[in-house]
């Protein structure tokens, strides 16, 4: 029952949100709860997870390999936990103001639909079911992004469809493929059944066909141009709730297909998502620095470190998977967070350019400090939640002597570092070159202190986190545990 | 009749690719939905083609393993021709809104008047 309420919560929040659409202030509110209870249902369910091990849901009563499976193993939990995080700080920005022609069209409904489709995707224990609510996903997102209809927007928003358009195309012929070869769509059978089934050739294909799929959605190089060119154009809340949601189902997708197909190796999989990963850490970083808008660098830099989150994958030990599920969830605070800090400046100054922002930190030095969290964070300047996950990947790079790697991810580090110290500067420390800052309320603080807090807490309570993700990592790499509880045997 | 479908799978697809590659929106819509279609067929043929007959088990009847066809891909088929439907729809308007703002159908000319 606890399975299916991550699904059914933003659905009814949805669904109720289109009855009143025009009660803004219930509206929010409802938004605001909605998102509450999604993240009540996924800590419930972290909890009974943690205790009980994998929980399974047949939908409809159907038997496993027959009906649609819903599978929460730790990595699952973990992610749908931060879904609810991240919708309640999304939904939460609302209440210092929205554009009231956004928000007359249905926004806090996409914002739940949106939620809808990556609670499904995470939950979802057949592969053809992933595909559906990536569309979900998708067609809310599609919709958020071109919700205000000015022309950068609209053609940012083009681009952004035409690329995920494409990138559905590749996972269904891949899915096709899979099906045609193995008869079965289920998770668990497929990776009961796949080992025995599989050929050399097709194994490749398919390999190859799922990284261009989920290396498009969770932006991998060389298949990452779309995402900054359009996630600098929506307003800061949805760039932050895409920032923070959208390419980690990618890389969630990414990890969960290739653990269970190809667990034994024998492709070229695992060591070209290692080079892609450090390819996709050294361009990301390496673009980041020469960027003047302050979104735009964000852009580069969660390109950049999402090549953090699938090396673990690559590597395929323990310790480098936990370490990429540990940044998964750290990378999705800070730059959720960083986003909203680029809200900030919208709102005070109407810029996210570099050049044209500056003196906030005489006049607001309360907003210069929060804002230095998440940047050093991001960086992982120890000992802040970046910093651990870090040292865990280059641990276990060092590990399987991979040491260019780790060579690799400290220089990146460095950049990081460089690039998000160049932007509090320029931000807050220079003189500022114009009119003084516009004043901001304390609500379109309260997301990011909230946000801030919770990094500082991930640092404190970086052990038991930590357990956790080795507990997933454990669980991904000897799936054994997954087939037994989803098949029964 | 497998080789004819393999074949014409892989015509739609080489379009598709064709055309996304091309410089104007409108090509690139029929480009993606003639790459739908030939993910469909592939579904469909990559399955195995079962000639003249149902997707339904009769009652009592021996269990044959070839008696029936596989009803899943074709819900498999059937869910994607809806998906790409709403999608497809979604991008038309989309697009009609880009060409109003900009004039153009050139996405090069488009992207050089945003910068």
């Amino acid at each position: 029952m606890l399975l299916v309420l991550p699904i059914v919560l933003p659905m009814a929040t949805a669904i109720l949100l289109q009855l009143v659409p025009h009660r803004v202030r219930l509206s929010r509110v409802l938004a605001f709860v909605g998102a509450l209870a999604i993240l009540a249902a996924a800590l419930a369910l972290l909890v009974r997870v943690d205790r009980g091990g994998i929980q399974v849901l047949q939908v409809g009563g159907w038997p496993a390999p027959f009906g649609i499976t819903l599978v929460a193993d730790v990595f699952s939990a973990l992610l749908l936990v931060m879904v609810g995080i991240i919708g309640a700080v999304v939904t939460g920005t609302s209440f210092s103001g929205v554009d009231p022609r956004r928000e007359a069209t249905g926004y806090h409904a996409l914002i739940h639909v949106l939620l809808m489709g990556v609670s499904g995707a995470f939950l979802t224990g057949d592969i053809f079911n992933l595909y559906v609510w990536f569309e979900v996903m998708l067609i809310a997102s599609f919709v958020l992004m071109a919700l205000h209809r000015t022309p950068v927007q609209l053609q940012a928003a083009f681009t952004y469809v035409a690329l995920n358009l494409l990138a559905s195309a590749v996972l269904l012929t891949a899915i096709g493929l899979l099906y045609g070869q193995a008869g079965t769509l289920n998770f668990a059978d497929l990776a009961r059944v796949w080992p025995e089934r599989r050929t050399p050739g097709l194994d490749s294909a398919l390999a190859m066909l799922f990284l261009t799929a989920f290396g498009i959605k969770a932006a991998l190089f060389p298949l990452f141009f779309w995402l900054p060119a359009s996630y600098h154009t929506p307003p800061a809340a949805i760039g932050a709730l895409f920032a923070g949601l959208l390419t980690k189902v990618g890389v969630y997708a990414l990890i969960r297909i290739a653990t269970l197909l190809f667990r034994d190796g024998g492709t070229i999989l695992y060591p070209l998502v290692v080079v892609l990963s450090a390819t996709t850490m050294v361009v990301g970083l390496v673009a980041a620095t020469g960027q003047r808008d302050f979104r735009r660098v964000l852009s580069f830099n969660l390109v950049g470190h999402i090549g953090f989150t699938t090396v673990g994958l690559g590597l395929f030990t323990p310790l480098a998977l936990a370490g990429s599920i540990l940044y998964v969830v750290h990378h999705m605070l800070v730059i959720t967070s960083l986003f909203l800090v680029s809200g900030l400046f919208l709102r005070m100054r109407r810029t996210t350019d570099l050049a044209n922002l500056g003196g906030l930190y005489r006049t607001q030095p309360a907003v210069a400090a929060l804002a230095m969290i998440p940047l050093f964070s991001l960086a992982g300047v120890p000992p802040l939640s970046g910093f651990i996950a870090k040292l865990a990947i280059i641990t276990a790079a060092i590990e399987v002597r991979r040491y260019g790697l780790a060579f690799i991810a400290l220089a990146v580090s460095l950049l990081t570092l460089l690039s998000m110290a160049r932007s509090w500067q320029e931000a807050f420390w220079k003189p500022a070159p114009g009119a003084p800052a516009a004043p901001i309320g304390r609500a379109l603080l309260a997301p990011i202190l909230a946000l801030a807090i919770l990094t500082l807490g991930l640092t404190v309570a970086a052990e038991p986190v930590f357990d956790r993700c080795r507990r997933a990592a454990t669980q991904l790499l000897h799936p054994d545990e997954y087939i037994q509880a989803v098949l029964g045997r | 009749m497998e080789l004819l479908l393999a074949v014409v799978a892989g015509v739609l697809y080489a379009t598709g690719f064709y055309l996304l590659l091309r410089r104007r929106m409108a090509q690139l819509i029929v480009g993606l939905g003639l790459l739908a279609n030939g993910s469909n067929v592939l579904i469909f043929t990559a399955a195995g083609l079962t000639r003249s007959r149902p997707p339904i088990v009769v009652e009592h009847a021996p269990a044959a393993a070839a008696s029936f066809a596989d009803p899943v891909p074709q819900a498999l088929i059937l869910t994607s021709i809806v998906i790409g439907f709403g999608v497809t729809a979604f991008t038309l308007v989309l697009a009609r809104r880009v060409h109003a703002s900009s004039a153009t159908d050139d996405i090069d000319e488009i992207a050089e008047k945003r910068s």
